[in-house]
C-alpha cells in the first residue's frame, strides 16, 4: 500500500516539475516548483527521516517561493519604468 | 528538435541510473534491507568513541543531534559561516537606502486581524522546535527560520512596518561571539575544540545532554536574525546609488 502511494507522488512530482519548466508565466512557474518541494515533504515522511522533512517544509515551500516572488515584483516595477 | 535531443539524454540516463540500482549484484540493496550497524560506526550508536570519560558522553534522545553538534559540531559551525557570507552578500549589494515597496493591492482589515493571530503562535512553534532539538526532531535551522516566516508575515500585512533592525544584529553578533567562546573553553580546557564538558543528566530531560541544548539555542536565534535580514532587505527598494 505504502509503494503504491509513494510511486504516485513521485510521478505527481514529474509531472509538476516539468510544468514548472514549459510555463509561459514566470509566476505560474515559480507556484509549481512550491508544490513540487511540498510533495517531496511527504516522500520524506514515508521514508522516516522527520528532520529532513520540517526543513524542507520551512526552507523549501516557505522562505524560498517568498523570495521569489519579491524579485519578480521588483522586476515588474524596472520594467514598467523603462 | 532541441528538445527531442534533451528527452533522449534524460532517457539514457535514467536507464543507466536504475539499471546500476536494480541489478541483482549491484552496490545498492534495495530500501530498508540495509544494515545499519555495518555502514555507520557502532561506537557513534552506541556512544563510547572516548573510553576515558567519568560520565557518558551524549545524553540527546535524538542521534541525528547527537551527531550533528556533538561529535560533528565543527561543520556545523561552518554552515553558520556559509549563511553569514551569504546575508552579508544580500545586505551588501541591496541595502542602499531607498525606500519600502509599496504593493499594489492594500493589506485589508482581514489580513492585518488574521496576523496578529498567527505570528504569536508561529514564533512560539519556531522557539519551541530549538529548545526541544535534543529531544525531538528539528533543531536551530527550522526554528530560525520560522521566526523569519513570522517576520515575513508582519512585513506583509503592514506597510509601515520596519524592524529594529539594530537591534537583529546585535543579537546576531552576540550569539556568535558565544559559540566561538564555548569552542575556545573546550580547546584551552579539554584540549579539543566544541568539547561538551557539562555533565549530561538523565536522557529525556530538558535540562540534559551537556552542552547540545545551549548551542542549539545559539544557532537558532543566530539564523532566525541572519534570514530576518535577508527578508527585509528584499523589501526595500535600491535608490539612485
Amino acid at each position: 500500500m505504502i509503494d503504491i502511494i509513494s510511486i504516485i507522488i513521485g510521478l505527481l512530482m514529474i509531472v509538476f516539475a516539468l510544468l514548472a519548466i514549459e510555463s509561459k508565466k514566470l509566476l505560474n512557474s515559480v507556484i509549481f516548483l512550491s508544490i513540487t518541494s511540498l510533495l517531496s515533504v511527504v516522500e520524506f515522511v514515508i521514508m522516516k527521516a522527520p528532520d529532513v522533512a520540517i526543513t524542507q517544509a520551512v526552507i523549501g515551500s516557505g522562505l524560498m517561493t517568498s523570495l521569489f516572488l519579491f524579485t519578480l515584483m521588483s522586476l515588474q516595477k524596472r520594467g514598467e519604468g523603462e | 528538435m532541441k528538445k527531442f535531443i534533451s528527452a533522449f539524454l534524460t532517457l539514457v540516463i535514467a536507464f543507466f541510473v536504475f539499471s546500476l540500482l536494480y541489478d541483482s549484484q549491484s552496490m545498492f540493496p534495495k530500501y530498508g534491507e540495509k544494515d545499519l550497524s555495518k555502514i555507520v560506526s557502532q561506537r557513534y550508536i552506541e556512544k563510547n568513541v572516548d573510553e576515558e570519560r567519568p560520565y557518558p558522553e551524549t545524553g540527546s534522545a535524538n542521534i541525528v543531534t547527537s551527531i550533528v553538534v556533538n561529535y560533528r559540531s565543527f561543520d556545523t559551525l561552518g554552515e553558520l559561516t556559509v549563511l553569514f557570507i551569504s546575508a552579508l552578500g544580500v545586505s551588501l549589494l541591496l541595502n542602499v537606502g531607498g525606500e519600502r515597496i509599496k504593493f499594489r493591492i492594500k493589506p485589508n482589515f482581514i489580513l492585518k486581524a488574521g496576523v496578529r493571530i498567527i505570528t504569536g503562535i508561529i514564533l512560539i512553534v519556531g522557539v519551541y522546535i530549538f529548545v526541544h532539538g535534543h529531544l525531538t526532531p528539528g533543531g536551530g535551522f527550522p526554528g530560525g527560520a520560522m521566526i523569519a516566516s513570522s517576520i515575513l508575515l508582519m512585513y506583509l500585512s503592514d506597510d509601515n512596518f520596519k524592524e529594529k533592525m539594530n537591534a537583529f544584529n546585535v543579537l546576531e553578533g552576540t550569539s556568535g561571539i558565544l559559540i566561538i567562546v564555548l569552542g575556545l573553553i573546550g580547546l584551552f580546557a579539554f584540549n579539543s575544540f566544541l568539547y561538551n564538558f557539562l555533565p549530561s543528566g538523565n536522557i529525556g530531560e530538558l535540562f540534559s545532554a551537556g552542552l547540545t541544548p545551549i548551542l542549539y539555542v545559539l544557532i537558532g536565534l543566530k539564523v532566525g536574525s541572519e534570514l530576518s535580514n535577508i527578508v527585509g532587505n528584499f523589501l526595500f527598494e535600491g535608490g539612485e546609488a
